[in-house]
């Protein structure tokens, strides 16, 4: 480790940091907003489940660079706008929370629906004040495996030159130069935990009503 | 009033859940729909508030037909109780309770006090109010399922099944109270069960249905278990029928007790021995207020608490021939305590005394 260098690159390294942040939680946010009725349609029907779950499962196994090349042509946009990071990764947010927000939906007591709408809820009154408020736990479960793939997946983009920690990565390859490489990933871990924690407590905080189990 | 009026619900399979449902639920009563697995009851239920929709027929609520109503606001004027209580997991129970009245745009605040009130009326302490669904047991939040559909103050109620998920202990516990609840609130209810005992024990009035949707026979409990309409009905009563009908027949001043000699603890066997009919005493405390029996002729020095068989059941003056008799047959002197309204002994019978009175009154009056 040199820490010289370290401290010498210390403002791009805040800066590639914050491209990091903004490119993997980004598409998080919009994936879920995309998500979210998507998900509902298929909970709702049947039929739709296994497409949508099958069609979101397949767009998962798109390689993510090739989606990253793809993606100017379909968009229109230029090779290097962070758009096209942030689109693709919104779709494998999407992707991975379709199933989510549907498995959510679905693990709401039947009892507890049918009693929303004998109490005199209406469909979506049931839905924003009852079904997705006790889904939540089942939406953070997968919101945390979608954070973490996330800050992953980002590096990739300093393929094509996109500034994020995985430049460090592309750096360090160029220089020979282990430093930038080791910084790269210890940050990239550290945002991760970070991620995974803030959604824990934000879990936390809105379902104050789940049990409290005892650590087994 | 709820009313239906040729009700049928078949599904596009040809299966008919209720085959021309006609009945009525008159105001102020609690009318039981009871009936084997597959009758449609629990169907019929749900039409009610149209959770199921009718395939033909109408349904009216207090003259009015429910088909033109928003189904909505026709769920707000109805309570809703179903076996597992159904409550939010999400809510506190003071939230779950103020669910209607705040979906009614009453402030969060009144609707909490109301609930409040609520639950204490169900038998719910205040300190429960902060509580969430889970760390409650199964009868407590069956309270909460009531005390939830009353929070509107609703002219109706339906009822699906709502005391059978707890053990039996807690399920008569909760009947009785629900009864007690019942007569101060006289809401027009409708409650479905499987359970006949339950049926005969709450219902004002019980319509028995079979399978196929279709019903057998609406009656009073007691004209239920005296004159069943068909084999059916007899069937689903149950065979000690002759028997329960008596818990029916009010019992008050038609059989005649005779006086008993009792003793408290503490008595000599000697003495005891000198007040007892045969080989049993009978041992009551200061107040009068039975104990159970004891044998003499088994004691040496005093009578103690340890000396006393309990087996015998104790029958009020104003209650039932059935609890006369069962005083008298689970008694191990045969003769069968008799309490007031207070408690205290007035004297005993014996089973032939009662079955005396029942074959000299063929039609006994019935105890509601």
């Amino acid at each position: 480790m040199n820490f010289e260098w370290l401290g010498r690159q210390f403002d791009n390294i805040v800066f590639l940091l914050g491209w990091h942040v903004l490119l993997a939680v980004a598409p998080l946010i919009l994936g879920l907003l995309i998500a979210l009725p998507l998900g509902w349609w298929a909970h709702r029907s049947r039929r739709i489940y296994p497409l949508l779950v099958g069609v979101a499962g397949l767009l998962y196994t798109v390689p993510s660079l090739a989606l990253f090349v793809l993606l100017p042509l379909v968009l229109g946009t230029k090779i290097l706008d962070p758009l096209n990071i942030v689109a693709a990764l919104t779709i494998y947010t999407v992707a991975l929370l379709v199933r989510v927000v549907a498995d959510a939906l679905d693990s709401v007591p039947e009892d507890t629906v049918q009693a929303a709408k004998a109490m005199g809820y209406r469909g979506y009154q049931s839905l924003v004040k009852v079904e997705l408020p006790v889904g939540v736990p089942v939406i953070s479960a997968g919101l945390r495996v979608a954070a973490v793939s996330n800050v992953s997946l980002v590096s990739v983009a300093a393929l094509l030159g996109i500034p994020q920690l995985g430049s460090l990565f592309t750096q360090g390859f160029q220089l020979r130069f282990l430093t930038p490489i080791i910084a790269g990933i210890l940050l990239c871990v550290i945002l991760a935990l970070i991620l995974d924690g803030l959604i824990i407590l934000l879990n936390r905080w809105m379902t104050p009503w789940t049990p409290k189990v005892v650590a087994s | 009033m709820i009313k239906f009026e040729n009700v049928t619900k078949a599904y596009p399979d040809g299966t008919v859940a209720v085959d021309g449902l006609n009945l009525e639920a008159p105001t102020g009563k609690l009318t039981i729909l009871v009936g084997p697995s597959g009758c449609g009851k629990t169907t019929s239920l749900r039409m009610i508030n149209r959770l199921i929709e009718p395939t033909s027929g109408t349904i009216y609520l207090d003259d009015k037909p429910t088909s033109g109503m928003d189904a909505a606001l026709l769920r707000l004027r109805i309570g809703y109780v179903i076996q597992h209580a159904g409550l939010f997991p999400h809510r506190t129970i003071v939230d779950n309770v103020a669910t209607m009245p705040v979906l009614l745009g009453e402030s969060r605040q009144g609707a909490r006090k109301k609930a409040l009130e609520l639950m204490e009326r169900v038998g719910l302490p205040a300190s429960f109010a902060k509580r969430y669904p889970w760390q409650l047991s199964g009868g407590q939040q069956q309270r909460v399922g009531v005390a939830r559909a009353l929070a509107s103050d609703p002219a109706f109620m339906l009822m699906d099944e709502p005391f059978s998920a707890v053990d039996p202990v807690v399920r008569a516990q909760l009947q009785d109270e629900f009864l007690r609840l019942q007569r101060e609130i006289g809401k027009t209810i409708i409650m479905v069960t499987h359970d006949i005992d339950e049926a005969l024990k709450l219902g004002d009035q019980v319509a028995v249905m079979r399978v196929g949707g279709k019903l057998a026979q609406m009656a009073t409990p007691s004209e239920l278990l005296t004159a069943p309409a068909d084999e059916f009905v007899a069937d689903f009563v149950g065979r000690d029928r002759g028997y329960r009908s008596l818990g029916f027949a009010n019992a008050a001043g038609t059989v005649t007790l005779t006086e008993e000699a009792c003793v408290t603890l503490g008595t000599s066997a000697v003495e005891a021995q000198s007040k007892a009919t045969g080989a049993w005493v009978l041992v009551v405390d200061g107040n009068r207020k039975p104990l159970g029996w004891a044998q003499p002729d088994l004691i040496n020095g005093e009578l103690k608490r340890e000396h006393l068989n309990l087996s015998g059941t104790s029958a009020s003056s104003s209650g039932t021939m059935r609890q006369l008799l069962d005083a008298a047959l689970s008694s191990p002197s045969r003769r069968g305590v008799v309490v007031d309204s207070n408690g205290e002994l007035i004297g005993t019978v014996t089973a032939s005394d009662v079955v005396k009175a029942i074959e000299a009154e063929p039609h006994l009056e019935t105890a509601r």
